[in-house]
This record gives C-alpha cells, structure tokens and sequence, in this order.
C-alpha cells in the first residue's frame, strides 16, 4: 500500500468509527427502550435542518454533479437547483400539515388520511421501490469509489457501505442518528468547501496553467499529458476531430493493438479491458451523448426542443420528488409542530444551497484537470482524482483524504437513513406476521440493494438518483398534495394514481435500460419521465376521486382540521400520534404501549 | 401564551357549520399563498431553460469571465429560493396568528 492509500483508508475508517460512536454513545446515554426511537420530538429546528441536510446530501450531491458537470456542463446545473427548490415545494404544499398528521412514513400519512388499510400496503410497497432505487446509485458510487482508490475487487465498496451501515441501524437509535446525521452534515460541508477553495486558489493561482486549454473554446478538451486508461465497462466514445490513439484490446468488435485513427463521423465502441493511450494534447474522446467541445458544454440549452423537455422533466421529478423520499420525511417527525417543521424546511435550503456551490466548481475544474474521465465513462469519480491532479505531492493527497470523508459520509448518511426508515415499514406492513421484526426487515433491505448494485453497469449516480425522484414524485407526490389540499381525494383515487405513476415510471425504467443494451434508441422521455408521468398520476387520482366520490365523511373533517389548523390551537394531541406512527412503535416498543410519550 | 377560548375550539373540533366553513376558508387562504409562491417559482425556474434555449446570446454573454448563465444558475438561484422561503414563512405565521386571534376574539 503506498502512503496516499493508507491515509485514504484511515480517513474511511475514521468516518465509520465516529458514525457509529455517535450512535453508541446516545443508545447507551440514555434508556436505550425510550430512545431507540423518535420519541423524542425536541430536536431544534436549526440542528434538525442540519440532521436533514446531513441524510439528504448522498452520492448524487457529492459526487455525481460534478460528475455530470464534468461531462453535460451548464444543462447539468439544473440537479443543485432541482435538490434545493424541491424543500421550497416540500415547505410550501407538505410540510407543516404533514408534520401535524402525525404521520411518520408515507404509509402512515395515506391511512389516517384514506382510512384504508388496502392503500397502506400499496404505499408500503412504493416505498420499498423509491429506497431500493435511491439506495443502489449510493452503492455503485462506493464501488467506483473504492476501486478507485484502493486496489481491491468490485464489491469490496458496497460490502463495505453496508456491513457500516447495518451495524450503525441494528446497533444505533433514532435520536442517535439526529446526532450522527447532524454531523455528517458539517462533516460534508467541511470535507467538500476546503478542498474546492483550496483548489480554486492554486488554479486562479497559476494562472490557469497546467490546464490545457480555455473552456470557452469551440474545441474538445485535450489531455494535459500523456494518458493512459483502461476501459473497465464497455463504452461508445465519439471525437469531434479526427484523433489518433494507440489500442489494446478490442474496439469496434474487433481486436486492435497499435496505432488507431478515429474519425469523427463514426461512433466507437470500445469492449471492456481496452487500453487506449494518448499523447499529450490529444482531443479527448467523449461517451456518445456527451457534449463534444468546450463552447457547446459551456453554453445551457443546446440541443433541441427534446433536450428542452428532458430538462423541464428533470426539474419536475426532483422538485417534486424530495416531498416523497421515506427518508426524509421521518425526519421532520422529530420536528415539535407544523410551525417548526417549516422553520426547518426553510434553514435546509440554505444549508443545501451553501453545500451544492461546492460541487459545481469541483465539475468545472474536473473538466480541465482530469478528462480522461470522460473517455472512460467514470465521471462520477472526478471528485476523488482531481486533488492529486491538480496538486501533485503530499498537499493534494490531504485534500484527497478529507474529501474521501466526505465521499463516504455521503454513502453512509443516506443508506443508514434510507434502511431505518424503511427496515420499519416493511416489517409493519410487508412481512408475515410470523417472522416480523425490524432487524430482519432492516437486513434484507440493506441485502436486496447490494444485489442490484452488484450487477455489473456503467454507473450514472446523478441520473440513477433523479429516477428514484421520478418514482418519488409520480407516485407520492399527487396523493400528499391531494390528500392535504383536496377532501374529495379518495383511498381508489390515491391508488389509481400512484399505480398509474409508478407503471409509467417503471416502464419507462426498464425500457431505457433495455436501450442501453440495445444502442441506445431510447428518447429523453423515457431517461426522464416525469414530465409525462406526473402529471399522469394527478389527472388519473383526481378523476378517479370524482368517480368515487362518497359525501366528506367525519374522519376525513377532522384530519384536514388537524392538519391545517394552527399549532398553538393543539389539534394536534400526542395521544393521537402513536396510532399512525406505530410502524416503528409497535416493533420497537413491545405492542404499543407508548410509555415514551409519557 | 393565552389559551384560545374554549367555546369556539369545540365549535372548530365538533366541525359545526360554523367550525367546518372557517376552517375551509382557512385552507382556502392557505392554499392561494401556497400556489402563489408556487407559481412564483415556477415561473422563474421554469423560464429559465426556455430563456437560455431561445437567446444563446444571453447565456453566453460573460461577466468577469464566467458565463452568465453559469452564475446565475450556480450562485444566484439558491438565494432567490431562500429570499422566497423566508417571504413565505412570515407570511403563513402571520396569517395562523391572525387565525388564532380571530377564534380567540
């Protein structure tokens, strides 16, 4: 092991250890029984916005925009603004009558509103759906992490995610995690500003030497050096200038070895295993798709009226998608009232928009510093190489280090998140009453998304997220805004439309990967389709209500009367809240018993 | 903190036709503030990529160097989204105190 990757592999190991500390340290602080949970609903608003911040920004903030920065430019800047206006939505539509329901998962919220246990179980299942998508991304980026780091195999990053996070979940409590996911907020902040001023410095510094050319030039980017990179998962490469490059391996489905000459009418395909080599200064060979020169990565909104739409559906899935993320919403549980759960709502925008200025300058330097990502189709690891290409020696591999603790606390954060919300709603509602039980619930989750990310797949962390968002946004979405803002929203209704939105975006799911195997004829709707899909989902749930319509009942009064009345009138009585936030309660707590709440 | 008056409270929880319509305006005015800020949300982030699609031009034109869509996507938008959180926030606590005040009276 050379010293940059012990001290990588220290830093992990540092994260890891703190996480799970924090979590110890308050299981075992107070009475473990009353704390396991989220009885304690005191946290403040501003540290709760930093818990909330801390298990929302995952892989995808951390490294995937600058990823897509790397090779979309302007058109990729539209995830930070998505991430960040989607807790504008949630505050304005979602947040306070949803903290006042007293629901703490999804599946909660659609049964005291629906009042129907039939809807439960289908909520209960999306959920699992949403988790299983947003958690897979998380699990690739540690393994494109890891093997870039470390000489090790595949599956030695997710394993590793993991194993951290299962003993953090099964060993851990709630309250515990507020702590722990506090300050895995101030940890990534720490671990991704210093690195980017520091690197800004030496670029501005030298003047914009050692970078190989402006970024506003109507030319591809060239490579700095001499490069050599290994193909690790098959790509289709395309140059916009007739390129020559030495080969080894097999390009076009047959073997080359030697001197290549690539023109740029042609679209390459490059097998797993190749070398390719280039001289110093050589145009750098872009994945299929990618905008090929500077000025056109540059500009915002190239391209035509599809690319317009992908990026409106873009924007509609992640704006819409936060108010459906399990993860999250448990979060603003630990909230006291509706009051506070919009005080929080508002510091997360601003924590995350302070956090998502990082990664954007990370992208855009990532451009000039390291390109020979973009041959390779591993752009989602420019964050972790760019120090030590900027800054050789033992500076840039500090800086490494602290942003590969940042990087894992990322993975950590929102898989731990992701598992203990959901490891609760699926042994409440998905697993026979037989073998129902949380750490088992907790351990098949976590088990059943190593296997999908375990098939081997050329990584795209951003897009993987927003498909999660997508899912997020066209099933949960129309029935929480419905629910909260429409009596005549009806239990056939709500289900109709999440069925219809989660069929459109599952289909267009597996279509687009199906596409990706088969040369990629899928249109931008079907990579991105919440345009279609979400609207889709209100139109079918709200039809359907009037269809169904019964004459407002009393319980469905007293809800939108709990919801939307104001705290300080205590509509919102404790003793209604163990009744739908039970799925974590029954399991945890011996029956129900809620002597927490006392 | 004063206590809302207990008769109006049990007008508001029994749902009497009384409770139940002001209630109803309750949401009603909720939910204009709320679409309101909504819509002018979209409005701005939804006339950008149309903005930067239609004038190139625009996007393209460069202050101290960087493009001008670069900052205000990158820097200025998150901001903008704050500054409108904060209006929305007062606003909505102003209108549950004028709620409470008015059962109260």
């Amino acid at each position: 092991m050379t010293g940059w990757e012990i001290s990588a592999a220290a830093t992990v190991a540092l994260v890891a250890v703190v996480t799970f500390y924090l979590g110890r340290r308050s299981a075992t602080l107070h009475n473990a029984a009353q704390d396991f949970d989220m009885a304690r609903r005191t946290v403040r608003s501003r540290r709760n916005a930093a818990a909330v911040s801390g298990e929302y920004l995952c892989a995808a903030s951390f490294l995937g925009i600058a990823g897509a920065i790397l090779t979309d430019g302007a058109d990729a800047l539209w995830y930070p603004i998505g991430f960040t206006a989607g807790y504008l939505v949630l505050m304005l539509f979602v947040a306070a009558p949803l903290r006042r329901s007293g629901a703490y998962t999804l599946p909660d919220f659609v049964e005291a509103r629906l009042d129907s246990r039939g809807i439960r179980w289908f909520a209960s299942l999306i959920t699992v759906l949403i988790a299983l998508l947003y958690m897979v991304p998380q699990l690739q980026g540690a393994q494109l992490a890891v093997t870039t780091l470390f000489p090790v195999p595949d599956w030695a990053g997710p394993v590793a995610v993991i194993g951290v996070v299962l003993v953090t979940v099964l060993g851990g409590g709630m309250r515990a995690t507020t702590l722990a996911q506090a300050f895995h907020y101030w940890l990534k902040l720490f671990a991704i500003a210093v690195p980017t001023l520091v690197l800004c410095v030496v670029f501005i510094g030298s003047g914009g030497k050692g970078a190989a050319a402006g970024l506003a030039d109507a030319a591809p980017p060239t490579l700095p050096q001499d490069t050599t990179v290994t193909v690790d998962t098959p790509v289709k490469l395309q140059v916009s200038t007739p390129t020559t490059l030495y080969a080894d391996g097999v390009v076009d489905g047959a073997p080359a070895k030697g001197e290549v000459l690539w023109s740029a009418e042609v679209r390459h395909d490059v097998a797993a295993g190749t070398t390719l080599r280039f001289d110093a200064g050589t145009p750098t060979p872009v994945v299929v798709g990618a905008p090929a020169d500077n000025a056109d990565w540059l500009a915002p909104g190239g391209g035509d009226t599809w690319d317009l739409l992908g990026t409106y559906s873009l924007l509609t899935a992640l704006m819409l998608g936060t108010m459906g993320l399990p993860h999250i919403l448990a979060r603003f549980y630990t909230n006291p009232d509706g009051r506070a759960a919009r005080r929080t709502t508002l510091h997360v925008v601003l924590l995350i928009g302070l956090f998502y200025l990082f990664p954007v300058l990370l992208g855009a330097l990532s451009r000039l510093y390291v390109p020979r990502l973009l041959v390779t189709g591993e752009k989602d690891a420019a964050v972790l190489l760019l120090p030590t290409s900027v800054l050789p020696g033992i500076g840039g591999q500090i800086l490494a280090a602290v942003i590969v603790a940042g990087v894992f606390s990322a993975f950590l954060a929102a898989t731990s998140g992701l598992v203990y919300s959901v490891a609760g709603v699926i042994s409440a509602d998905l697993m026979p009453e037989r073998v129902r039980d949380f750490r088992s619930a907790a351990v098949l989750l976590a088990l059943s998304a190593l296997g999908i990310a375990l098939v081997p797949r050329q990584p795209d962390i951003a897009h993987g997220i927003a498909i999660a968002f997508a899912l997020a946004a066209s099933t949960f979405c129309p029935v929480l805004v419905l629910g909260i803002w429409w009596r005549g929203l009806t239990a056939k209704g709500a289900a109709a439309g999440m069925f219809v939105g989660g069929v459109a975006v599952l289909t267009a799911l597996g279509l687009d990967i199906a596409s990706d195997y088969t040369g990629g004829w899928a249109p931008v709707l079907l990579e991105r389709p919440a345009l279609l899909s979400v609207p889709a989902a209100f139109i079918t749930a709200a039809l359907v209500s009037l269809a169904s319509r019964n004459t407002g009942s009393a319980t469905v009064n007293n809800f939108m009367l709990r919801m939307h009345a104001p705290d300080r009138l205590g509509f919102v009585t404790d003793a209604a809240i163990p009744r739908y936030g039970r799925a974590e309660e029954r399991i945890r707590l011996g029956h129900g018993q809620g002597r927490h709440r006392r | 903190m004063p206590v809302p008056s207990l008769r109006s409270r049990m007008e508001l929880a029994e749902q009497t036709s009384w409770g139940e319509m002001l209630i109803r305006d309750l949401i009603k005015a909720l939910l204009r503030w709320s679409t309101a800020f909504g819509a002018i949300m979209v409005l701005l982030l939804g006339g950008l990529p149309l903005l930067f699609w239609q004038q190139p031009g625009f996007a393209s034109f460069t202050v101290v160097g960087v493009p001008i869509a670069w900052l205000i996507l990158g820097v200025f938008v998150s901001p903008v989204l704050f500054v409108l959180g904060i209006a929305y926030e007062r606003l909505s606590e102003r209108h549950e105190r004028d709620f409470v005040d008015m059962i109260e009276s």
